[in-house]
């Protein structure tokens, strides 16, 4: 292991920036309170946000993975197929890993 | 509300993503101790860093003997996303000081996913709260499996597919509830943006295009009004 004063030094700059990085907007926030653009970020950023990390998770689907990325693929299906006949989300989010865990492992790709 | 009725309700409905964090913390302990560092480094830095892509980077410099000024930039950039998540992430609800400073310290991804999207107003203090620290166990909780037991758990393909369908899900349910085409025509271009010109930092890139727009939205908005 490298020298442990270098790794607990690093460990606590990485801890830092990140709780930093998590603080700083609530400052922002403080500032803009009762703002019209506080109000149209609250009605458009969740949204957005979960949008950009949906496509973001989809776009890194390894299509030159063993199974061509049809684990995924399947479980993504199943996902929204799931979610749209019954609005479970824990129902839907099993449902579709079941799906994907099945493809990846036990076909013989 | 107790607390162990926040955390029974916090189970039935996140249970599944808590399952899906122990996953893939499993998966970031075989990685710390596959580069040869003791069991306890792994668990250690999921608790105090707490920032799952970010981690994963982390032992691979740390292992590599990256300068300190490396890994605060790598960290700055790849954590940059969380700057958009504190804007709209009900803070208000959670009661107490130190509950507040921790459920700011805990805003991982998934928490923001888990409580930004729903009304305010049906998330207590203990709920938000324990969701939180539920994501932040079952995050160490898995580093500390992979990393004592990580050689003898075999490697399960697609566990880690819980978070895509986390997110997928939850975007179909901000849609709903809030069914705003603008605003996911706006969210899908930014991300195939930022997927052509910076695969390599995806999120921050797109997050940063659609905050754009949405000041530029906001302006027009208030022109017209």
């Amino acid at each position: 292991m490298p020298d442990p004063s270098y790794v607990a030094l690093a460990i606590g700059v990485a801890a830092a920036i990140t709780i930093s990085l998590r603080a700083l907007p609530f400052a922002m926030r403080r500032l803009l309170a009762g703002s019209a653009l506080l109000a149209d970020l609250g009605r458009w950023m969740p949204l957005g946000a979960l949008t950009i990390l949906a496509l973001y998770c989809l776009s890194r689907i390894d299509l030159g993975a063993p199974d061509h990325g049809a684990g995924p693929l399947a479980g993504v299906v199943v996902t929204v197929l799931v979610h749209r006949l019954r609005r479970n989300a824990v129902l839907s989010i099993v449902a579709g890993t079941a799906a994907c865990l099945l493809l990846s492992n036990l076909l013989p790709w | 509300m107790s607390a162990a009725v926040a955390v029974r309700s916090a189970a039935r409905e996140v249970g599944v993503v808590w399952l899906g964090l122990v996953a893939l913390g499993t998966g970031f302990g075989v990685v710390v101790t596959g580069y040869g560092f003791p069991w306890w480094l792994a668990p250690l830095i999921s608790l105090t860093v707490f920032a799952g892509s970010v981690e994963f980077i982390l032992v691979g410099m740390l292992a590599g003997g990256a300068s300190i000024a490396a890994i605060a930039l790598t960290t700055f950039v790849v954590n940059s996303r969380h700057l958009f998540y504190g804007l709209t992430f009900p803070l208000h609800r959670v009661e107490g000081r130190l509950p507040r400073a921790y459920s700011v310290f805990a805003l991982i991804d998934e928490a923001y996913a888990l409580t930004a999207g729903k009304d305010p107003a049906m998330l207590s203090s203990g709920r938000i709260l324990a969701t939180q620290a539920g994501l932040h166990l079952s995050w160490v909780g898995g580093s500390l499996l992979g990393a004592l037991a990580g050689s003898l758990l075999g490697d399960v393909e697609g566990l880690d597919f819980v978070l895509t369908a986390l997110f997928v899900v939850l975007a179909l349910d901000a849609y709903d509830e809030r069914p705003d085409r603008v605003t996911l025509l706006l969210a899908t271009g930014a991300a195939g943006l930022a997927f052509l010109v910076a695969p390599g930092s995806m999120v921050l890139v797109a997050m940063s295009v659609f905050a754009a727009t949405l000041l530029i939205r906001h302006r027009r908005g208030r022109q017209h009004a």
